[in-house]
């Protein structure tokens, strides 16, 4: 294997490898053993602490509070879409009078934490409920780094694509919405999606404004006195489930971007701008 | 795809998850014997008692994450502490029995609109009388009067009130009443004041040794100390006075005095207090009987 | 304007913190996540998967509940105690943010520095060793030099996203920006404005930076 940093290893480069690999794993070993000795010594494997997963109502609270947080994704999902998009398409008016506003509110959204967009919303204009709030603030944010994202992908394309369509006769309008959106979001796929995924992530906050989501559900079961207050058992339970749940949104990412490289409509661009925004997505 | 994928997959993970499902609670919690259901209770004048009556149900707001006072135990789903005992009781002597009652559970800031709505016929949940609130709903009761107090652990000899803090981490929740009593009275320094979300959570603080001390009402603290009699303890010097009242609605005066003559004779008599020794008691502190105030 | 200069003695702490926080977290993770992309583009398969596990793991997890972990159920582990930070609980509760704020960025640190690395062409190093060059000097005069361009540009947004995160902590008993609001309520002030200022605080650190990060994106893009 040759990479940019290293040549391919002769007879004595290996060996090393050998030994750096075994001294590694020793390491890494080492450390997972300890916080598994830790887990063991103070009890966090006992079943009392684990018989709280057996018990139906809280099987269904829990499978309550995932919906919760699927429901908060879900919606703030496709809103933050749509605003991405109508405020991508705003940035790249022609006219001045709806770039400058779009442009404004696209800057303002992005350089606010999330945490204080939220608070702004829950206790600062109390629209409803704290779903409102958490699906709000999620909108907003996610939905104008959206729109940093489609504007990045509708500039990528070859400026061909909007000439033919203007010489086809088509109005602004319909060269955005039917030539420049629909490619620039399959250019831009794998950035949406990590973005849907920092989307999924971020819905953890409505924990703060005491959302019923999965943080809040670990929380209550974590402190509830009966199975020895399980707070590590249960965190690693919801844990796992952001994971999976994560992790199934970014294989459909990577199945996604492998069906439509083999499907001829994607233009190839040169320079994918995709990936400095997967690498930057935090 | 996506959907599908999606369904199939929580659809296989509740299977699996109800496949071994138990009913029921581990452990019992306290309840007082059941109160005589009293027959033909007449209020007049009272249009929240007749709307009880056409519906032949009571609808009662309370609390569902209070140990020991209004509690929804997450296993059994039933409610149950003190909260629950006196609502009981007020449900018993109007004539509804313990399956003709439907708990909602309301947190602090919904209960005036709850109350204003008609959504509760009445709240029991660590409601404190205040003039304030009494512009917007009436009072029964008190029922309980509370005070500011500190939980601490049950070896724990240094700390004996309010005055011996200095030094010591107290946590309460953010925002609160009694967190902002411990910062304006300086009762510890800033950087030892330890502000989360819930209560339990600082309980669960106080255990691991995180902090030394939980603030807030003494009921809320008691309830929390009835959990674990063994290893937390209530210091018993309240330092503050916080009455607790049964929410109704602001003009029914006629259920108002009918609630209070409930109350008047459950303390007299022996009810409020097996209640209570069922429930807040198990802590192993006594409580002042209230004196009502009428009005 | 009242709510701010009625309550400087909030948003002047306040702001220190989060300043506080996000400087010692930035150094952390910036240590912390190049020794990761080491471990990422290694010549020793274990270390490679050892990298991608921990940042596969980290990235699929939400900031807030790493802080839900070490905020408040790490310590049950016993590997640290109450006393280990200074004692007090303002400094229990900020290492304990620290430390989430830095095992996650990190991650997305690791991540960056790759994806830099992996923009220079083979064969350049293949080239520089051609020269007789050693490890270090390939490393040092050819692979950084060219690699700090594709670097620095997303790290940047790192930054901005860390020093946004730390308001996180509201929620775990670290006063700082995110929990002005909170202790405002206390003191009877309208919560709108009081946010608003800190909304307005956080514009007027973030916008710079991210024109500073954009300038150089276009400058560094085009000599690449």
């Amino acid at each position: 294997m040759s990479s940019v940093l290293f040549d391919v290893p002769g007879p004595r480069a290996r060996l090393r490898h050998r030994l750096y690999a075994a001294l590694t794993i020793v390491v890494v070993a080492g450390l997972i053993g300890f916080v598994l000795y830790r887990f063991a010594a103070t009890g966090q494997f006992e079943g009392k602490k684990w018989s709280w997963l057996e018990y139906v109502n809280i099987q269904l609270s829990l499978v309550d509070a995932l919906l919760n947080t699927l429901k908060a994704f879900g919606l703030g999902a496709v809103f933050a879409l749509v605003f991405g998009a109508v405020f991508a398409a705003g940035q790249l008016s022609d006219h001045k009078i709806i770039r400058v506003p779009s442009m404004l509110v696209v800057e303002l959204f992005r350089a606010v934490p999330l945490v204080v967009l939220i608070f702004v919303f829950h206790y600062g204009v109390s629209p409803g409920p704290p779903l409102y709030s958490v699906v709000l603030g999620l909108t907003l944010y996610n939905g104008s780094v959206l729109a940093e994202v489609f504007r990045a992908g509708v500039l990528s394309l070859p400026r061909g694509q909007s000439e033919a369509a203007y010489a086809v006769g088509m109005r602004k309008t319909q060269v955005m919405t039917n030539v420049l959106l629909p490619q620039a979001v399959r250019a831009m796929l794998p950035a949406i999606i990590s973005q849907l995924v920092v989307l999924l992530k971020d819905t953890a906050l409505g924990f703060l404004i005491t959302y019923d989501e999965l943080l809040d559900f670990a929380r209550d079961i974590g402190s509830y006195f009966e199975f020895g207050r399980p707070l590590i058992p249960v965190t690693i339970v919801v844990a796992a489930l952001y994971i999976s749940m994560c992790l199934l949104l970014t294989w459909l990412a990577t199945y996604l971007e492998k069906r439509s490289r083999r499907d001829k409509k994607v233009i190839e661009l040169e320079k994918n701008p995709a990936e400095d925004v997967v690498a930057a997505a935090v | 795809m996506r959907v599908r994928t999606l369904a199939v997959a929580l659809l296989a993970g509740g299977l699996a998850l109800t496949a071994c499902g138990k009913e029921g609670g581990p452990g019992d919690t306290g309840t007082a014997p059941p109160q005589q259901v009293a027959t033909d209770v007449k209020v007049d004048g009272s249009p929240t008692f007749d709307k009880m009556k056409n519906r032949g149900r009571v609808v009662i707001g309370v609390k569902e994450d209070q140990p020991g006072l209004g509690y929804k135990d997450p296993t059994s789903g039933k409610f149950n502490g003190f909260d629950i005992e006196i609502a009981k009781l007020v449900a018993a002597k109007l004539g509804f029995a313990d399956d003709k009652i439907d708990y909602k559970a309301i947190p602090s800031a919904g209960r005036e609109q709850a109350l204003i709505n008609g959504d509760v016929d009445y709240y029991v949940g660590t409601y404190t009388i205040n003039d304030k609130r009494k512009q917007q709903v009436a009072f029964a009761g008190p029922y309980f009067t509370a005070g500011q107090d500190l939980l601490v652990k049950k070896d724990d000899n240094e700390i004996t009130g309010p005055e011996t803090l200095k030094g010591k981490k107290v946590c309460s929740v953010t925002g609160s009443t009694p967190i902002q009593k411990v910062k304006s009275e300086g009762l510890t320094e800033p950087e030892n004041i330890v502000e989360l979300q819930t209560y339990s959570l600082c309980v669960e603080q106080l255990e691991q040794g995180a902090v030394d001390a939980v603030t807030t009402d003494d009921a809320i603290l008691k309830g929390y100390a009835s959990q674990s009699p063994t290893t937390l303890k209530v210091i018993g010097k309240p330092f503050s006075n916080e009455p607790y009242g049964i929410g109704l609605p602001k003009d029914d005066k006629a259920l108002r005095d009918k609630v209070n003559d409930i109350l008047d004779a459950a303390i007299s008599g022996g009810d409020w207090q097996k209640a209570y020794d069922a429930t807040l008691g198990k802590s192993g502190s006594t409580a002042q009987k209230p004196v009502l105030e009428r009005y | 304007m009242d709510v701010l200069l009625d309550n400087l003695d909030l948003y002047g702490p306040g702001f220190l913190n989060t300043v506080e926080l996000f400087l010692i977290s930035a150094v952390g993770s910036l240590v912390l996540g190049t020794i990761l992309a080491m471990l990422r583009v290694a010549p020793v398969p274990v270390m490679r998967a050892i990298g991608t596990t921990y940042v596969t793991l980290i990235r699929n997890t939400p900031l807030t509940l790493v802080f839900f972990f070490f905020a408040l159920a790490f310590p049950l582990l016993e590997i640290v105690n109450a006393d280990t930070f200074g004692g007090s609980a303002a400094s229990y509760y900020f290492s304990a943010a620290l430390m989430a704020l830095i095992l996650y960025t990190a991650a997305f640190v690791c991540e960056v520095v790759r994806s830099g690395i992996n923009t220079v062409p083979v064969g350049q190093a293949e080239a520089s060793r051609a020269l007789g060059l050693t490890f270090g000097q390939m490393l040092g005069s050819v692979v950084l030099p060219q690699a700090t361009r594709a670097v620095v540009p997303p790290m940047m947004s790192t930054m901005i996203a860390l020093l946004k995160n730390t308001t996180i902590a509201a929620g775990f008993s670290v006063f700082q920006a995110g929990s002005i609001s909170l202790n405002l309520s206390e003191r009877g002030e309208n919560q709108l404005i009081g946010l608003l200022w800190v909304a307005a605080f956080f514009i007027v650190l973030v916008i710079p930076m991210t024109l500073l990060q954009r300038s150089l994106e276009k400058r560094w893009s085009i000599a690449r």
